[in-house]
């Protein structure tokens, strides 16, 4: 069964990424490979870069449950955009034992 | 050469009466020096512990765990409408009247009465002892004698704060200059609220000393530019617009020149795909005109503002229309609890979703740099091996806030109920 909106189906393989809560994108991002990353930033960059409109034309009042999906998954690709950009390695670096953990977030 | 004038005296250090020679962090690194100031400081000032949009409803309440002052409290709205908050012990035999499954975590809701857990003992929301269980085993129990010890509390801004200090200036006084400067920015439309919260291995004021400075900035935080914007950044360094200091409380107004970038080369894929970064999206809101205390120097390179209302309490104002608090609760001389609140005006969109998002995700990376490096400094400077620390004019607020302390400390210990104001050279 489809998860996301149907101009979206290319991205089907990567809904392990529609994750409501940052600090699952955040442990997934971590618990990644660079390859695994690589992979899905190269997929859904583009997709994002051409969708601003369509992302724009979703309120978030109402939201469907397919483009809750789709936010989900754009927001981890935020989170991923880091080590693929910058970092060259999933963890911040020089953070090491350090965390910070979300305990509000607004849904979406 | 300066990029931005400095103060008539040369110096900002100067300009707010400050020593230039190097300090000490004794007061970061004993034990002693942290007990005084949980009496000096943290039982004797305004402390921030929530805002009013965390009590959305007649009976919602939250606890706030507050090591320092030694106590919790519970902040609660009673049935017609006022915030009000007590000490969180039942008066019966002393256990924490509000607590989920463990004692010692936080926590929140909406309720119409306290019941203590143990015997059953009720209050109703104005404090007032309403139920004992068994009364009649009791020996002359006075009920009217037995309601919840209420806190100090009152509000600015839609700010909650309490005091423990019986003789406490009122909060607008204590607020100051700097306060009334930042009166009437529209806090209370910005509800969409991202929390972190971190435990750091290091003193509290070790970790606002990290955010009262930007000198650090192009150096820790390097890798966050792309590389030909980070050698400029280095080449530049940091100087801030303006420092403020009134009584305990200080500020500083800060250049950004990301919201948006002069040049989109200077940023990441992300941040031009999405329009926004850590400065926020670089299109905020439209909310008229600023406050006064907001850019002060009404200069054009103008990105955010960093108020520190003594002692633990910081609020960032962004360029892009959005705001940030900083909370520093010390737990031991060489441990704290940072949290930080992200909140903007909630988005309307998908899009306008996304971009918060990596606003709040950039300054999670940042934050996770700083909050590993000041457990490095703790660590080396309780080594003792080095005992003095050249400051520069950059780090002037980093002087202003130990010395706060400091006076603090030696006030109380020589017995003056009300500290001394350290007042500006202006």
């Amino acid at each position: 069964m489809a998860l996301l909106p149907a101009d979206f189906a290319d991205l089907e393989p990567f809904t392990a990424w529609c994750l409501p809560s940052e600090k699952d994108r955040f442990a997934k991002r971590i618990s990644s490979t660079m390859p695994e990353l690589q992979a899905f930033y190269d997929a859904a960059f583009p997709r994002l870069q051409e969708s601003e409109d369509y992302l724009k034309s979703v309120a978030l009042d109402g939201i469907s449950e397919e483009d809750r999906n789709l936010l989900w998954l754009f927001a981890s690709l935020v989170t991923v955009s880091f080590p693929v950009e910058v970092w060259r390695q999933p963890r911040v670096p020089d953070s090491g034992a350090s965390s910070i953990d979300v305990v509000v977030a607004p849904n979406p | 050469m300066p990029h931005f004038t400095k103060p008539a005296e040369g110096s900002w250090t100067e300009h707010f009466g400050l020593a230039t020679e190097p300090v000490s962090y004794d007061d970061s690194i004993s034990p002693e020096f942290y007990e005084a100031e949980r009496d000096a400081i943290f039982r004797r000032t305004w402390l921030n512990v929530g805002r009013v949009e965390q009590l959305p409803r007649n009976g919602s309440y939250f606890t706030r765990e507050l090591d320092a002052a030694r106590t919790s409290v519970i902040i609660v709205r009673d049935m017609k409408g006022t915030v009000r908050a007590f000490h969180n012990i039942c008066r019966h035999r002393g256990n924490k009247l509000v607590w989920e499954d463990y004692p010692r975590e936080e926590t929140s809701g909406v309720c119409r009465q306290f019941t203590c857990k143990y015997h059953g003992w009720r209050y109703d929301l104005e404090g007032a002892l309403t139920f004992v269980q068994q009364e009649s085993e009791f020996f002359d129990l006075d009920r009217n004698r037995f309601g919840l010890v209420p806190v100090t509390t009152d509000i600015w801004e839609g700010f909650i704060f309490v005091n423990f200090d019986p003789d406490a200036q009122p909060l607008r006084d204590y607020m100051g200059r700097l306060g009334a400067g930042l009166e009437g920015y529209p806090f209370h439309l910005m509800t969409q609220r991202h929390t972190y919260r971190a435990e750091i291995g290091a003193n509290w004021k070790l970790f606002i000393d990290a955010f009262m400075e930007f000198y650090h900035a192009p150096v820790l935080h390097a890798k966050q530019a792309t590389a030909e914007e980070s050698r400029k950044l280095q080449g530049f360094g940091y100087e801030a617009l303006a420092y403020d200091v009134d009584g305990p409380h200080s500020m500083i107004s800060s250049w950004g020149g990301m919201s948006p970038p002069k040049d989109l080369s200077m940023v990441k894929p992300m941040e031009r795909v999405l329009r926004s970064g850590l400065f926020g999206k670089w299109e905020g809101p439209d909310i008229g005109e600023l406050p006064p205390g907001v850019n002060p120097s009404r200069s054009p390179s103008w990105g955010t503002d960093s108020f520190l209302f003594f002692p633990n309490f910081m609020l960032l104002v962004w360029k892009p229309n959005w705001y940030l608090t900083y909370h520093y609760w010390p737990t031991s001389y060489n441990t704290h609890i940072f949290e930080t609140s992200l909140c903007f005006a909630p988005p309307t969109n998908a899009f306008e979703r996304l971009q918060e998002e990596l606003a709040v995700v950039t300054f999670k990376e940042y934050g996770l740099q700083d909050g590993n490096t000041l457990e490095a400094t703790q660590t080396m400077i309780e080594s003792r091996a080095v005992t003095e620390f050249p400051l520069c004019d950059q780090e002037v607020m980093l002087r202003h806030l130990h010395t706060t302390c400091r006076r603090y400390v030696a006030e109380h210990q020589a017995g003056h109920a009300t500290p001394v104001r350290i007042t500006a050279a202006s």
